[in-house]
Order: structure tokens, then sequence, then C-alpha cells
């Protein structure tokens, strides 16, 4: 039949001549080829940080060479939250809520100084690193930081997904809920209420079953 | 609505403003503005100062509408731009605090700041001159925000930068904290749990089902007359 066994697991097995156009490989290798390279980023961009996101967006950087270049302005058509600048404390419920809405499975970028800590901005109003309301997968340092470093993020990005266990960790696929009891519960149907349905369909929302 | 031609009101032949240079730090010609509010008001002017080429009158904080009014609708004055209203407060905690004004006269090409000072043992409240200027709703709801400063007769008085709820004082106070009087776990939970819904006026929100969770104070506003919080 030509099917042979994969020598590495995680390496695609081809070899024309005697595979008659076959390719074998782990599904979960696939899958995470697949997401890695096709990741589409939701900009939240709120100070000079998304500058340079734009200019790592535009020609000389090129965005679309990851997959990335469809920047989706609905959270629930993301997989990445980008979160390019200082986020105040009036902020925090909203990125807090677009993170909810975002589905699974989704990562997060903090890129520059003031998402990643507060930056120099030690005072009342600014929140003191997104990963106090969020959970972060990849930093990246800089004041601002440049295009280039920007795309290291996104390449260690995609080495964390392809390196996912996808098909036998079902955890990643379970919606993020908060528990009920905290004061910080919002609940699926008043998120669905209060925000806009996307696409093409009315019933597109995060809490339908 | 009328059409301002900047300098309109100047006599004819007047040159067209060049870019003033070797401008002195202190003294210079005043803003003829000044003498005619002495003529108008008397003692309600107080001193004038000319600092970098731009005049900067004393006026009694009590009677800053009547003051702005004339300014607007006089047709020897014509200010007819609020550029800014803003506050200072000193270091020094011997020195009142002061309120600011920017008038700016386009007819006219005249520009004239107007201080009154602000006793700190008093409670802080000036009257609003919203009535006169609409530009002032949001510039003195930000001076309220920010220094706590009443301003009497404003439509729709409380917070515009920071959110209803926040408890921690203003912060351009000089006795207030750099990073806030609360630790940072409790801003941050106090921030979570608001909802961004709720922040705005119902006019700004077309959600009328996030009626019922907004303040109680808040709901009196919106739907009541519209008295602001004083």
């Amino acid at each position: 039949m030509g099917l042979t066994p994969a020598t590495k697991p995680s390496l695609v097995s081809y070899d024309p001549p005697s595979q008659d156009g076959w390719v074998t490989t782990r599904l979960e290798f696939l899958v995470n080829w697949g997401r890695a390279n096709s990741l589409w980023p939701m900009p939240f961009g709120t100070a000079c940080c998304a500058i340079e996101f734009m200019a790592t967006a535009a020609s000389r950087f090129d965005l679309a060479r990851f997959g990335m270049e469809r920047m989706s302005y609905s959270p629930r058509q993301a997989d990445v939250l980008i979160c390019a600048g200082r986020v105040p404390f009036k902020l925090a419920p909203v990125i807090r809520r677009i993170y909810e809405q975002m589905p699974q499975p989704k990562w997060v970028i903090s890129m520059g100084a003031c998402a990643s800590s507060g930056g120099m901005f030690d005072n009342y109003a600014v929140v003191q690193g997104i990963d106090t309301i969020i959970p972060v997968d990849v930093y990246v340092p800089g004041c601002p930081p440049r295009p280039e470093a920007l795309i290291h993020g996104i390449m260690m990005l995609q080495d964390k997904v392809r390196q996912q266990r996808s098909i036998s960790d079902q955890q990643q696929y379970e919606e993020i809920t908060i528990d009920p009891s905290s004061r910080f519960y919002i609940p699926a149907a008043q998120i669905d209420e209060l925000s806009e349905p996307f696409g093409n369909s009315v019933h597109q929302t995060r809490s339908a079953p | 609505m009328s059409v301002v031609i900047p300098g309109a009101a100047l006599p004819h032949g007047t040159p067209d403003p060049v870019t003033p240079r070797q401008i002195p730090h202190r003294g210079g010609e005043a803003n003829p503005s000044v003498e005619a509010l002495r003529a108008q008001f008397g003692e309600v002017i107080g001193r004038h100062d000319v600092m970098w080429g731009e005049t900067c009158v004393w006026i009694d904080a009590a009677r800053i509408r009547d003051v702005v009014l004339w300014l607007r609708d006089d047709p020897s004055q014509q200010y007819d731009y609020l550029v800014d209203v803003t506050a200072v407060e000193h270091r020094d905690l011997d020195l009142p605090m002061e309120m600011v004004w920017h008038l700016r006269s386009l007819p006219y090409r005249r520009f004239l700041r107007i201080k009154a000072s602000l006793p700190m043992a008093a409670e802080l409240e000036v009257p609003s001159i919203e009535p006169v200027y609409k530009a002032a709703n949001w510039l003195e709801r930000e001076v309220f925000d920010m220094f706590g400063i009443r301003f009497a007769g404003h439509s729709d008085l409380r917070r515009i930068l920071l959110w209803d709820s926040y408890a921690e004082g203003f912060p351009l106070r000089k006795d207030f904290p750099l990073r806030g009087r609360f630790s940072r776990s409790e801003q941050l939970s106090q921030a979570l749990s608001a909802n961004p819904e709720a922040k705005y006026s119902m006019e700004e929100l077309s959600i009328a089902d996030a009626f019922h969770e907004l303040p109680a104070d808040m709901r009196a506003r919106l739907g009541g007359t519209s008295t602001g919080e004083g």
C-alpha cells in the first residue's frame, strides 16, 4: 500500500516513489502544524507598541509569512490576543472580557514593557502587567519592541503550539469559566446579550452549546 | 452658526501676524482686554501679569460666569473660544489652589488667561461656566475628577476619566500618593468587578438592559431631571 511507519514521530515521512502520493504523520503533528501556521491575531493596541505591531503586519516585515495577516477584530474568530501597550485599570475588565470571548484554544502575547509589567507607569492608573488579569504565553520585552522582537515572540509561540498535546490534552478545548461565586463572574448569557453577534449568523455566540 | 474669520474684527489694514521673536520673560504689552475688564467690573478684577507675552489676570472666583459672559458677548472682546479649563495646586500648602481658564478671541487674535484663587480651607467650589461655553462641560468634569473642585450649576458633574465608583480620591492633588491609596490587588479587583457598560450614560449606551445594573444615584440622574451630583 505504500504506507510506511514514520521514522521520527514528529516529522512528515514522504517518499514519492514508494508511497504513491501518500503522506503519513501523526494527527497531532498535523493539527499543531496547521494551528501554528495560521494563528489569527486579535490586536489589542493601546499605545506606541501598536505602531510597531502595525509595522510588523505591513509589507516590510510581513506577518503574512506566518499565516497571521488576517487580523481578527472579532475576538470570537481569534487565536492569539496580542496586547500591545499599557492597559489602564479602566480597560482591565474590557481586555478580560475580550479574552473570555475568544474560543479555545487561545494564546496571549504580551508585547512591550508596559503590557508585561506596567513599565515606567508605576502609578495609580495602570495595570502592573496584564498577567494579573489574563494568562500570558509569551512576553516580548522592549519599549517598544522592534518588529524583529515581536516576530521572535511569535516564533516562540509557534514552537509552543507545535509542542502541544493537542489530541490527548482535553483541557485546552474546555472553555475557562470563572467560579460563579466570584464577583468577577459574568454569566455567559449576559456576555452574549451585551456583545454583538459575529459572522453571517446571529446565532454564532460564545455561550451557545 | 456663523463663520469666524480670524482677525476679522481688527481694523482694516492691520498687518498679518508674524511669529513673535525675542519675547521678554516678564513684562511687555498687556492684553487690552484687561483694562476693559477693569473698566467694566472694577473690584472684581485683581492684578494682572504678562509672562512670555501672554496675559494672565486674577479675578474673584465668584464672578467668573459674569466675566466670561461679558468677554464672549461684548462686541469689543468676542472671546468665542474656550481653550482650556484646569487648576493648579501648589506644593506650598499656604498658597491657595488656582482655577485657570484659557480664552481666545479669534476675531481680535487675542489670548487671555484668567486665574482665580481658591482657599484650601474653604470648600473648593466655583461657578460653572458651562451655561456660557458648552465646551466647559467635559473640561470641568475633568477638573472635578482630578482635583475635586465642584462646579456650581454644572449640568452633569461626575467623573469623566476615572470610573464613577472610584473611591481613592483625586489623583492630581498633592496629597494623593502616586500609586493610589489602595493596594494593587484591591485596585485590580475593584477595576475588574466594574461593569464596562455601566460607565456610560444611557445616551451613549443603547443597551437599555444594563440600566438596572447602574448605581442608584446614576439611575436617578439618568431617569429624572439632570441636576448633577451636587
